[in-house]
């Protein structure tokens, strides 16, 4: 490590290091819980850093699902970027619509072109628009996805507030991967717990393109003990798969048969954001292949992807990953532009669920780069006991509301 | 080099190293007014380990722990024990 040997070697090491990363352009482009914390390390590693993000707020989705429960404003979502600008990072709020790969240069959508010696693409995910037959933009305005937090999130909310007693929900899941692998069974048990508080003659019906989900059997334990006959799973063996939706009628068309519901919800087919494509780092998965110590690009050489964008092994894509992967890709890009060689990292993936306010749980998870892809480290991570008593179901949840303060603090505040 | 000086110097090395492997992911759940930074690297490698076995109950440190060996553990106490 160049760094250490500069403090042995020099004693003022750290500004002699500032000094020569500083010369240095990064542009990190996507200001959510990956891009912004790579923006803010890198800059304490002394590299120059731009964020490029198009909003002004950035709304977040861990904890939207008891916005749309009830339980939570979506204020409480919102996180500005005045403390990442008045720690030194350059935001310019605007999107990146292309890259030059060659030469180097980020052009934003105002017309500035921003050159840079490594570029880092947190775009999180894009909406394939068709991708489930019925659903495309203004299906979304009918039956919202809430998989963007923020109007999304409050039309959902207001359409379940706006449904009579006895009405019946419908959400349909597709297939892996997408953002966020627990987030339809959370979202499925806190509407459950708004029905049962509010309207207890309702039904919410989960229509999964899957036979197997993360945390499954801490949600369905939860299920039977908490929604019997308010929550219903349908496997992809059962016929969960929809093939089809009609947002004209809310109807929701599975290779067995059609569900028409009252409040219906779409978590639809996702690949990374546009500006992956575009830069040429997208596979033909939609999805980014990275080097699991740099996270750099597997098809494009000085850009680097993390987040819910990348492909990145047995890490799943949620915001403590991508803020875990910033960390380590700023740490590995500081050292890039030193010289040096990045060192063999470990992250962690740490993800709290809720299946009512007072019942969490979490799954964690150690990962290395093995044979280049990041790896679950055998014998660590797992998921909450299925048998832990209910005072551990509360303090897990405390847990959760704690990780979202320190985290947003992390990378927000 | 005195005693003082020379963990004053082994302090100031850890603050300036990049984060051990593993390290920079704590402050996911431990940053912002969580103590591990400048918390006693003895104590919290203590905890980690018996985070790891089990002897010292907790939701999910005991799952994280075992994906450390000790002196990968070692290492990230004393990288946090330094932080401000």
């Amino acid at each position: 490590m160049i760094r250490r040997r500069h403090v042995l070697t020099c004693g003022l090491a750290l500004p002699f290091v500032a000094k020569a990363q500083a010369a240095a352009k990064v542009v990190v482009v996507g200001g959510g819980f990956g891009g912004a914390t790579a923006a803010r390390f890198l800059h304490r590693n002394g590299v120059g850093v731009t964020l490029l993000e198009p909003n002004d707020t950035f709304v977040a989705c861990p904890f939207s699902n008891a916005v749309i429960s009830g339980e939570r404003s979506l204020d409480a979502q919102r996180f500005g970027y005045a403390a990442v600008r008045a720690e030194g990072v350059t935001v310019v709020h605007a999107a990146a619509i292309s890259v030059d790969a060659i030469g180097k240069t980020v052009t934003a959508s105002d017309g500035t072109k921003l050159p840079y010696d490594r570029l880092i693409l947190s775009p999180g995910i894009d909406i394939i628009w068709g991708g489930l037959e019925g659903y495309d933009e203004a299906a979304a305005a009918r039956m919202p996805h809430a998989w963007k937090a923020g109007e999304q999130t409050l039309l959902l909310r207001r359409q379940l507030e706006a449904m009579p007693d006895g009405g019946l929900v419908v959400m349909s899941v597709p297939p892996n991967p997408y953002r966020c692998p627990p987030g339809p069974y959370e979202r499925a048990s806190l509407i459950a717990w708004y029905l049962k508080t509010h309207k207890p003659r309702s039904k919410i019906l989960v229509l999964d393109a899957k036979d197997v989900f993360s945390k499954q059997k801490l949600f369905q334990n939860a299920w039977q003990q908490l929604y019997p006959g308010l929550l219903e799973w349908v496997s992809l063996s059962d016929g969960g798969k929809v093939v089809r939706v009609d947002p004209a009628t809310l109807t929701f068309e599975t290779e067995f048969g059609s569900h028409k519901a009252d409040v219906g919800i779409v978590v639809p087919p996702q690949r990374a954001g546009a500006i992956a494509a575009t830069a040429g780092v997208a596979d033909r998965s939609g999805w980014c292949p990275i080097d699991p110590v740099t996270l750099e690009s597997r098809l494009v050489p000085g850009i680097h992807v993390l987040g819910d964008a990348a492909i990145a092994g047995a890490m799943p894509k949620s915001a403590f990953a991508a803020n875990a992967q910033a960390k380590v890709c700023a740490d590995a890009v500081s050292a890039l532009l030193s010289g040096d060689k990045p060192q063999d990292p470990r992250l962690i993936n740490t993800c709290y669920s809720v299946a009512a306010p007072d019942y969490g749980f979490s799954v964690a998870g150690v990962y290395r780069p093995v044979n280049g892809v990041l790896t679950d480290i055998e014998g660590a991570g797992g998921i909450s006991p299925l048998d832990a008593p209910d005072t551990q179901r509360v303090q897990e949840a405390r847990y959760g509301d704690r990780w979202f303060q320190t985290i947003t603090a992390e990378v927000f505040g | 080099m005195t005693g003082r000086a020379g963990i004053a110097l082994v302090m100031i090395l850890a603050a300036a190293a990049p984060a051990p492997p593993g390290a920079s992911s704590c402050s996911g759940c431990h940053g912002a007014g969580a103590p591990i930074a400048g918390h006693d690297a003895k104590e919290m490698t203590e905890s980690l380990i018996a985070y790891r076995s089990g002897a010292r109950p907790s939701t999910v440190m005991g799952r994280i722990a075992k994906g450390f060996s000790e002196p990968e553990l070692d290492a990230i106490a004393a990288w946090w024990a330094a932080r401000k």
